[in-house]
């Protein structure tokens, strides 16, 4: 197991922080002022979470004029959701074949 | 509060030939007949079985021989037989985290005696961004998840 030394609370907030950047650049085309604006965070926050969602391929960034515009990155997107499909199709595949079972043992008890 | 109508989520629909109880008997009381355990494990030894405990607030965890338990996540609803709710506190690696609340919701909805539309939600994806590259990575490694996938592929079959 995992044990965390007095960083987990930093940590929670941190995904809080990410997670609330992500969705304001879902919203839309932002700049990083435009976030910080609306986060409680500074600007450089802002922007390290962005960098870790743009290495992640989750957003990506355009000039327009002389700002840099984040947004979300529609292929990175799929690709994380194809991801996690992909073992729950399986997963649920498995479950389907269980309850057909038991499903049928139980009409053959109740048959025989 | 924000509403958080942008979150990334997996949701898939099944029909299964099961009584609307039965289907959810199986997926909760039945999980370790249907979870492949074989093929993964998040603690780290082995899993020998797998549980959720019937009830809001109650565990869902993975048991080594050695009795050692390694925590999924929380029941969050528990309303049977319709729906469950429950946390999965399980990091892109595969291993268990506190800070990750990703959220599995299971709603089961009766449209016959015997058949059961199965509705299912993984939210809460966004948390996995810091490690979509490292997934992916691992999605396609030798013995990683490909070894899952072919035990999926074995247990779809038979």
């Amino acid at each position: 197991m995992v044990t965390y030394q007095g960083g987990e609370q930093v940590g929670v907030l941190g995904d809080a922080m990410r997670r609330a950047v992500f969705e304001a650049v879902a919203s839309g085309p932002r700049a990083v002022g435009e976030i910080a604006r609306e986060l409680p965070i500074s600007r450089p926050a802002v922007s390290q979470h962005l960098r870790v969602l743009k290495e992640a391929g989750l957003v990506r960034d355009e000039r327009a004029g002389n700002r840099r515009l984040y947004e979300l990155d529609p292929a990175g997107v799929s690709e994380l959701r194809a991801y996690v499909e992909r073992f729950w199709n399986l997963a649920l595949a498995a479950f389907q074949e269980a309850a057909e079972r038991a499903e049928r043992a139980a009409s053959e008890g109740s048959n025989g | 509060m924000t509403q958080r109508t942008t979150e990334l989520a997996v949701r898939k629909q099944v029909t299964v030939e099961a009584a609307q109880a039965r289907a959810f008997a199986v997926f909760t009381d039945g999980l370790a007949s249907w979870w492949p355990l074989e093929g993964y494990h998040i603690g780290d030894q082995p899993a020998v079985t797998a549980a959720m405990e019937p009830r809001a607030g109650g565990r869902w965890f993975e048991r080594a021989a050695d009795g050692s338990e390694c925590d999924w996540g929380r029941v969050l609803v528990w309303e049977p037989p319709s729906r469950v709710v429950l946390s999965w506190a399980i990091d892109a690696n595969f291993k268990a985290d506190a800070t990750v609340d990703t959220e599995v919701e299971v709603r089961f909805i009766a449209e016959g005696p015997t058949t059961t539309r199965v509705e299912f939600e993984h939210r809460g994806l966004e948390q996995y961004a810091e490690r979509a590259a490292e997934m992916q990575a691992q999605f396609d490694s030798e013995g990683g998840w490909s070894a899952l996938l072919a035990l999926f592929a074995d247990l779809a079959r038979s």
